[in-house]
């Protein structure tokens, strides 16, 4: 780009070709402080390190259980159950839209007995989880209270994360159910009810999926700040105390190779959250302010040409984020363009983190790059340029309504049809791809996709359906039904239903059967 | 007359990026183009291939599903008399499925990187009809990487 003149990041913020002392504010308040530009904790790393936490999951609950003891087993400190699309959308690996889909993209759960054996022998009062499940999180978050019940794991033990994030399916990740309004009330029950229930459970993960398909760094962080508002809204007007739920939010970010606007990113966004817990939503306690985010590294960043690229690219980006102080990373493994990850190319993203935990001095103190007048001026910039997208945001009557009407999803094709546009006429450069690319495509060793995943669940179900008691299945759905057109909160009805062995398409389809289900606005 | 390309998410994958962006490359290189939005059926495709009068369907599968999915939509064209209709796949697809879509009668393959004006041009001599050279799949391309 810098034959066009100004340098700029790629949400547009320019870059000065020196920096110093003039660029900077002044020192922001040390770790721990509100408004947490240095991190949300004191002592950070030196407390506790970031949860190692890679995405997993394929073909059926017994090859899943294998890979997470593997996992495990190589010093991987957290769960991350990676679900396939029928289980995401509320279909049963036996119905006719599940085609070629059942063990594709992650596990088939489609009931209790799945669950049960995903976690087999893995003790899940020490292990928290963290599952990708959108629309049908209500029944995944009962399963695995049930699970963890059946350990004998007490419940104010049980720890782990739904996604329950349906407004960036909305806007960017499609994998949506329910129309946007039901889908609103059924994750604040989830919300209200890990208040209630779950002390350890975050019953949702703001994600910012924007990114990924096609928003540049501001926009990620606005949008999904945006929800986050949406969101905090939604439970205040069901009458919750901000002190009691906001603790419980967490989010969940993209990362890509831009470096230092990464950092400068992360930083942002903690010091906007803050500021609006306090000043907007009357939050008192430090911990109702703090942004606690987890985070992805890879993603649309890594490429197909030479893969081994990547690891260079996941292991920049996971630098960038332990830099910035977040949570838990999840580290794409390098053969992400090209299938599910193999046991060998999981192992080496893992270690990534484990190199950077070990032999890097990340861990050993708090904000590392802190001070550093462009990170202290990139980060006040990166806060302006996100502050503007939210301001638009607003101005559109709110993210429920921005995405009701399409504006978010437009305003992100967009930016993915500049971007491409940009590769294409190498003014964006990607290494491998349109500069110091080499002559022949290479493909590395695949995770060979489950054979026996899709017949295999189908027997399985035929039998489930066959043992389990028809009567108490089909009162417990009545009660979803029930609970769906009032008021109450979906979850006791869903909790008993799952225990029945229901499935989660049978619960799926009670609430369709109330609900009804989305229909896109569809523009390019 | 205007070239008409009827762009199919298919399947339960709700990555939509590509597509959208293949989309929007093809509207500004003069083309028509039809999207279905996420979650299409597959005999859905194939009916508005049909009742779309297309020229050649883009078939977006990022999940996985590709060979099970482009199996039927073969299926359900054959059964329309609509086979003739070119079609060209773009998603994940691993170098060892290539072959067996091809002998389905998948013309052409694009992965991530492939380049727009690559993709552009290769749906533009597929409508004109022009089969003369093989298009290429995807990684086969030197020095495009997919």
């Amino acid at each position: 780009m810098s034959d066009r003149g100004q340098a700029r990041t790629r949400s547009g913020v320019p870059i000065k070709p020196v920096y110093g002392p003039g660029d900077v504010r002044g020192a922001p308040p040390p770790p721990g402080e509100f408004p947490f530009t240095r991190g949300i904790h004191r002592d950070m790393y030196l407390g506790k390190p970031w949860t190692m936490r890679q995405y997993a999951g394929f073909g059926t609950p017994e090859e899943t259980n294998q890979r997470f003891r593997y996992l495990l087993e190589q010093g991987q400190t957290g769960l991350s159950l990676a679900l396939d699309l029928p289980t995401q959308l509320g279909l049963d690996a036996d119905d006719e839209q599940a085609l070629g889909e059942v063990g594709k993209v992650g596990v088939s759960i489609c009931s209790l007995r799945d669950l049960e054996t995903v976690f087999q022998g893995i003790p899940l009062d020490r292990i928290s989880t963290s599952m990708t499940i959108n629309a049908t999180a209500a029944a995944l978050l009962a399963m695995y209270e049930a699970v963890a019940t059946g350990q004998q794991v007490p419940r104010n033990r049980v720890s782990g994360t739904v996604q329950n994030d349906l407004l960036k399916e909305f806007g960017a990740r499609g994998a949506w159910l329910f129309p946007i309004q039901p889908s609103m009330r059924l994750c604040v029950d989830i919300i209200q009810d890990c208040v209630d229930r779950l002390p350890r459970f975050n019953p949702i993960s703001i994600a910012s999926h924007y990114r990924d398909a096609g928003a540049n760094p501001a926009e990620e962080m606005a949008y999904t700040l945006s929800s986050g508002i949406a969101y905090v809204e939604a439970c205040l007007a069901r009458g919750m105390d901000v002190e009691a739920f906001a603790p419980r939010l967490s989010f969940f970010f993209y990362t890509y190779t831009n470096f230092f606007e990464e950092v400068a990113k992360y930083r942002a966004g903690r010091r906007i959250w803050a500021r609006l817990m306090k000043e907007r939503f009357g939050a008192k306690s430090p911990a109702a302010q703090m942004l606690r985010a987890a985070c992805v590294c890879g993603g649309h960043s890594l490429t197909r040409a030479e893969p081994l690229n990547n690891i260079a690219r996941v292991t920049l980006e996971a630098f960038a984020v332990t830099c910035s102080g977040l949570q838990s990373v999840f580290t794409a493994a390098y053969d992400e363009a090209f299938a599910i990850p193999t046991e060998q190319s999981a192992r080496t993203s893992l270690r990534v983190q484990q190199i950077l935990a070990e032999e890097t001095e990340v861990a050993k103190t708090v904000d590392p790059l802190g001070g550093s007048y462009f990170v202290e001026a990139l980060t006040d910039e990166m806060e302006a340029a996100i502050q503007r997208v939210m301001d638009e945001v607003a101005a559109q009557g709110g993210m429920v309504r921005a995405l009701e009407r399409g504006w978010v999803q437009q305003a992100i094709s967009r930016r993915a049809y500049e971007w491409e546009q940009a590769v294409a006429s190498g003014e964006q450069k990607v290494v491998g791809v349109n500069v110091a690319r080499g002559d022949a495509p290479e493909e590395p060793e695949l995770q060979a996709a489950s054979q026996e995943a899709a017949e295999r669940k189908v027997r399985e179900l035929k039998a489930l359906r066959a043992a389990r008691s028809g009567e108490s299945v089909r009162r417990a759905l009545d009660g979803v039904r029930r609970a769906a057109a009032g008021g109450e909160n979906l979850m006791p009805p869903i909790r008993e239903a799952v225990q029945a062995y229901a499935t989660v398409g049978e619960v799926a389809r009670a609430m369709e059967d109330v609900f009804g289900r989305y229909s896109p606005p569809t523009r390019f | 007359m205007k070239i008409r390309v009827l762009i199919a998410k298919a399947g339960l994958d709700g990555h939509d990026r590509g597509a959208k962006v293949i989309a929007a490359a093809l509207r500004d290189a003069g083309m028509e183009v039809v999207y279905t939005g996420l979650r299409a059926k597959v005999g859905a495709v194939a009916e508005a291939a049909v009742q779309e009068d297309v020229d050649v369907i883009g078939l977006s599968i990022l999940s996985g599903a590709h060979l099970a999915i482009c199996e039927r939509l073969m299926e359900e064209l054959r059964a329309r008399g609509a086979e003739g209709i070119p079609v060209v796949v773009g998603g994940i697809v691993p170098a060892a499925d290539r072959a067996r879509l091809r002998e389905l009668g998948v013309l052409a393959v694009f992965g991530p990187e492939s380049p727009l004006p690559e993709v552009v041009r290769a749906v533009r001599a597929l409508a004109e009809g022009d089969r003369s050279r093989e298009i290429p799949m995807a990684d086969e391309q030197q020095g495009v990487g997919a």
